[in-house]
């Protein structure tokens, strides 16, 4: 079976999706990525659906079910290059995913993902600037 | 049932068309609901007779053909038709009513008739046969320029739907990665597909995080209108691009309370200014700017205080 590749950046793991989503790859997907985040102790996901074209409602589900477990395992997710016709759908579905952050490219989500990490201050003890009260 | 005999009024219109002409046309200028300013006599007195020649013809072609006079659809009648189109059609321009239009050919009706009883005083049977048939003829051609009439306004009403669509939607790069979708009109379910299109695809080229959507130009938001904009909203932030709503009237924002509509999740703001100065802090073109306690009479010292120490804890 095809599994769809979960990359290491750092503290991040990146997931792009380019081949047309069926229910069994998004499935096995939440499994590999809950146990790679565990594995590799991620911070953030990132990932890309630029090359996605087409979604259904239970697309839009695994979306926010997958978002809303990486938040349990304390990472945070940004889905990044939603396409118009995909983000239509989506809402016309009834399905605006209001717990998923979004970003226009996988730039711009990366910065979102570090701006993220630098505002909570339990992730980044080491980090923390010694002047902020 | 016999077919009605029409050789007496096709002789009659021949016999004496100059003097219904003659009597026509001063009919019309006596009536006090003839609009000069829109049409010229002599324009008038060219349609009065080069009708009154036709009719003359289509009656003169279908009795040799022993047709029926009242029935439209005959192909005599489209010379007649088509000369009526031509009048009704420059009279819907011009600015007439629909009944000032037909009221052209009911006008023709006094004076005819008025002669067959001259004419015919004699018989009442003839007379009303006569009168009767001339009437059908000149009411149906009445009504045919009515429906021409309507049929042109109709024509103007669809071609200025189809440029208010077109004109309709466009998005407007404002600064580097903010972008402004002023909307102008009542916003539809199809209007509202072809706005939310066209923003996310310019949203898509252009890389823009914020856009801004204007509804200065919206005269009135109902719970459709404000569900489709939501729906643009989440559509946009499911691309990563926030969108700030801006231009909401006094009586819009009532209205939107009062429909309990949710606009917590949105950024609203009175004018499109608040809202592109908004877009710029928040993707750090500018400062965050510092705003200035304004002497307003009715502001509280509290107000003033309350940004004094957000700028200073910005500072911090």
């Amino acid at each position: 079976m095809d599994r769809i590749p979960i990359l290491k950046l750092g503290n991040f793991l990146l997931v792009t999706i380019q081949v047309d989503m069926y229910d069994q790859l998004a499935i096995a997907l939440q499994d590999d990525l809950t146990s790679k985040i565990v594995q590799a102790g991620a911070k953030g996901v990132l990932i890309d659906i630029s090359s996605l074209e087409v979604v259904d409602s239970f697309m839009g589900r695994m979306l926010a079910n997958i978002s809303e477990m990486t938040r349990v395992l304390d990472a945070n997710t940004v889905v990044v290059g939603m396409r118009p016709a995909v983000a239509i759908t989506l809402v016309e579905l009834g399905l605006s995913l209001p717990g998923v952050q979004t970003a226009l490219s996988v730039d711009k989500g990366m910065a979102l993902l570090n701006a993220m990490r630098e505002e909570r201050p339990s992730e980044g003890l080491g980090e923390r600037e010694p002047g902020a009260a | 049932m016999a077919r009605p005999d029409s050789s007496y009024l096709l002789e009659l219109l021949n016999r004496s068309s100059d003097e219904i002409l003659r009597d026509w046309t001063a009919n019309q200028f006596r009536n006090p609901r003839l609009r000069p300013e829109l049409l010229r006599e002599s324009e008038l007195r060219d349609q009065s007779s080069t009708f009154l020649e036709s009719l003359r013809t289509a009656i003169s072609n279908i009795e040799q053909r022993q047709g029926d006079l009242t029935n439209i659809l005959l192909q005599e009648w489209n010379e007649t038709k088509q000369l009526l189109e031509t009048i009704s059609r420059s009279r819907s321009q011009k600015g007439f009513t629909p009944s000032e239009t037909a009221g052209l050919i009911f006008s023709l009706k006094q004076s005819l008739f008025s002669r067959i009883r001259a004419e015919l005083r004699e018989s009442p049977d003839q007379l009303y046969q006569e009168i009767s048939q001339a009437n059908a003829v000149l009411d149906m051609l009445a009504l045919f320029t009515t429906e021409v009439f309507q049929r042109s306004r109709e024509q103007i009403i669809a071609r200025q739907q189809e440029e208010m669509l077109e004109l309709s939607t466009p998005v407007v790069k404002l600064w580097d990665r903010i972008l402004a979708l002023p909307m102008i009109g009542t916003l539809d379910s199809a209007r509202t597909q072809v706005v939310m299109e066209s923003l996310l695809q310019k949203i898509v080229e252009t890389g823009s995080e914020v856009a801004i959507i204007d509804i200065t130009g919206v005269p009135t938001v109902d719970t459709l209108v404000a569900q489709h904009l939501l729906k643009t909203v989440s559509a946009a932030r499911l691309m990563g691009a926030d969108c700030i709503i801006s231009g909401i009237r006094p009586q819009i924002a009532q209205t939107m309370v009062h429909l309990a509509v949710d606009l917590s999740n949105v950024t609203t703001k009175a004018t499109l200014a608040d809202a592109f100065l908004v877009a710029l802090e928040r993707l750090g073109h500018i400062p965050e700017v510092r705003r200035r306690e304004e002497p307003t009479p009715g502001k509280k010292p509290e107000t003033a205080g309350f940004f004094g120490t957000q700028a200073t804890r910005k500072i911090a």
